[in-house]
């Protein structure tokens, strides 16, 4: 149905040529755009409202003392279901060594809450299908895992700034459980507020997208990109690391990438370099963590997501 | 006079609720001091999820989502009391 409105709008309201360039561009945004954001509409929606059972009060609780391994996978899920604002990893991040949630497991969540989110999700949903998405999920919560692993086992507790460990945590919400009344409004009010923060870089990702799409021949990449290029991962990852992580921006561009010849490898490891392993988080993290700690972290991240890269590109 | 603290280290949602709280406080035309707290350790103190709102010492929204403008009066006027 969305597919026959934007060739309605292309070639009958516009009267645009079928075989020209421009049409196909346009056709492309069209319904491209159209896609994407009654996916994201519904999806968001949908997570936040599953989100609003998972508060970061009831994250901490479950995970604190937990063992290690069980732990991390615990903490890469539920990185998936819990709320939080980006402002709140530093707070989040003292929470949760605090009520004795370990050092590795508190990471395997830090990792994968950015990683795998609703906007990620819906983009590569819309734009690759499903099993790219199940793919993108599955590697996203075991490098979040598998880092976190490491990260414990190193035992650095030391290289946490000293405050860390002095400040005692207030007894947190005491207001009462939202109705699922309430839960639906909130979900309403974040959806909104989802949306207004990605729609522009959205459109004008679909818009080079689009360009690409008409415009730039089909193999373009494949030379530069392809998987026969073995510097292609580490040069996608070096690429991604001090892009900031806003998905919606990043996929529909991957997308047109990828078309045009870039492997899945390097699609997924560019992609998770920009999500997970961000300059301004960094710089956001050096707060907690002492340099060797935040060295170490962004190293055990590079070297996964480029493993990453490299396993996919060949196997798929 | 009522004790209002909005917490938050100053991402756009504590923003977002700081103009909440003042907006609330002016339509039910309360007297309150409003105060931004942006430093961890007195966050800490309340809570761990931002942005927070704390009504005379009470804390009474943490995390997001954030609330609606007559859930903050609600807040805000329970505390009045």
């Amino acid at each position: 149905m969305l597919k026959k409105f934007a060739s309605y709008i292309t070639y009958d309201l516009l009267s645009l040529s079928k075989d020209s360039r421009i049409a196909d561009a346009l056709n492309f945004f069209i319904y491209d755009t159209l896609k994407i954001f009654l996916l994201l509409s519904v999806i968001i929606f949908t997570i936040s409202v599953i989100r609003s059972y998972f508060p970061p009060e009831k994250t901490k609780k479950i995970l604190s003392h937990k063992k290690e391994f069980i732990g991390n996978i615990l903490a890469a899920l539920l990185g998936i279901v819990t709320p939080f604002c980006s402002c709140s990893a530093v707070p989040l991040f003292i929470g949760f060594i605090e009520a004795g949630v370990p050092l590795g497991v508190t990471f395997s969540f830090l990792i994968s809450s950015p990683m795998v989110n609703e906007v990620a999700i819906v983009l590569l949903w819309g734009l690759f299908g499903w099993k790219v998405t199940a793919i993108y999920i599955g590697t996203g919560l075991f490098v979040a895992i598998f880092a976190g692993l490491i990260i414990g086992k190193l035992r650095l507790e030391k290289w946490v700034e000293d405050y860390v460990y002095k400040i005692h945590v207030g007894v947190g919400r005491e207001t009462a459980r939202p109705t699922f009344r309430e839960r639906l409004e909130g979900a309403r009010w974040n959806t909104a507020d989802i949306l207004k923060k990605v729609w522009l870089y959205i459109i004008i990702a679909i818009g080079i997208g689009g360009f690409i799409h008409g415009y730039v021949p089909q193999d373009f990449l494949t030379h530069y990109a392809g998987r026969e290029n073995p510097f292609a991962v580490p040069v996608a990852v070096a690429i991604g690391v001090p892009l900031y992580s806003n998905a919606a921006g990043v996929i529909p561009i991957v997308y047109a990438l990828m078309e045009k010849g870039m492997s899945m490898g390097t699609v997924l490891a560019f992609m998770m370099a920009v999500t997970a392993l961000s300059l301004p988080e960094m710089i956001i993290l050096r707060k907690v963590l002492k340099l060797p700690l935040l060295g170490v972290f962004a190293g055990i991240m590079t070297i996964t997501i480029i493993a990453v890269g490299y396993l996919f590109n060949a196997i798929l | 006079m009522m004790d209002i603290k909005v917490l938050g280290p100053g991402c756009s949602n504590c923003h977002k609720m700081e103009e909440l709280a003042r907006t609330a406080i002016k339509e039910l035309g309360i007297e309150a001091k409003v105060e931004k707290i942006s430093e961890i350790q007195e966050i800490m103190k309340y809570t761990m999820s931002t942005p927070g709102l704390v009504v005379n010492g009470k804390l009474k929204h943490s995390g997001k989502p954030l609330p609606t403008i007559d859930k903050v009066k609600l807040m805000i006027q329970e505390e009045a009391l």
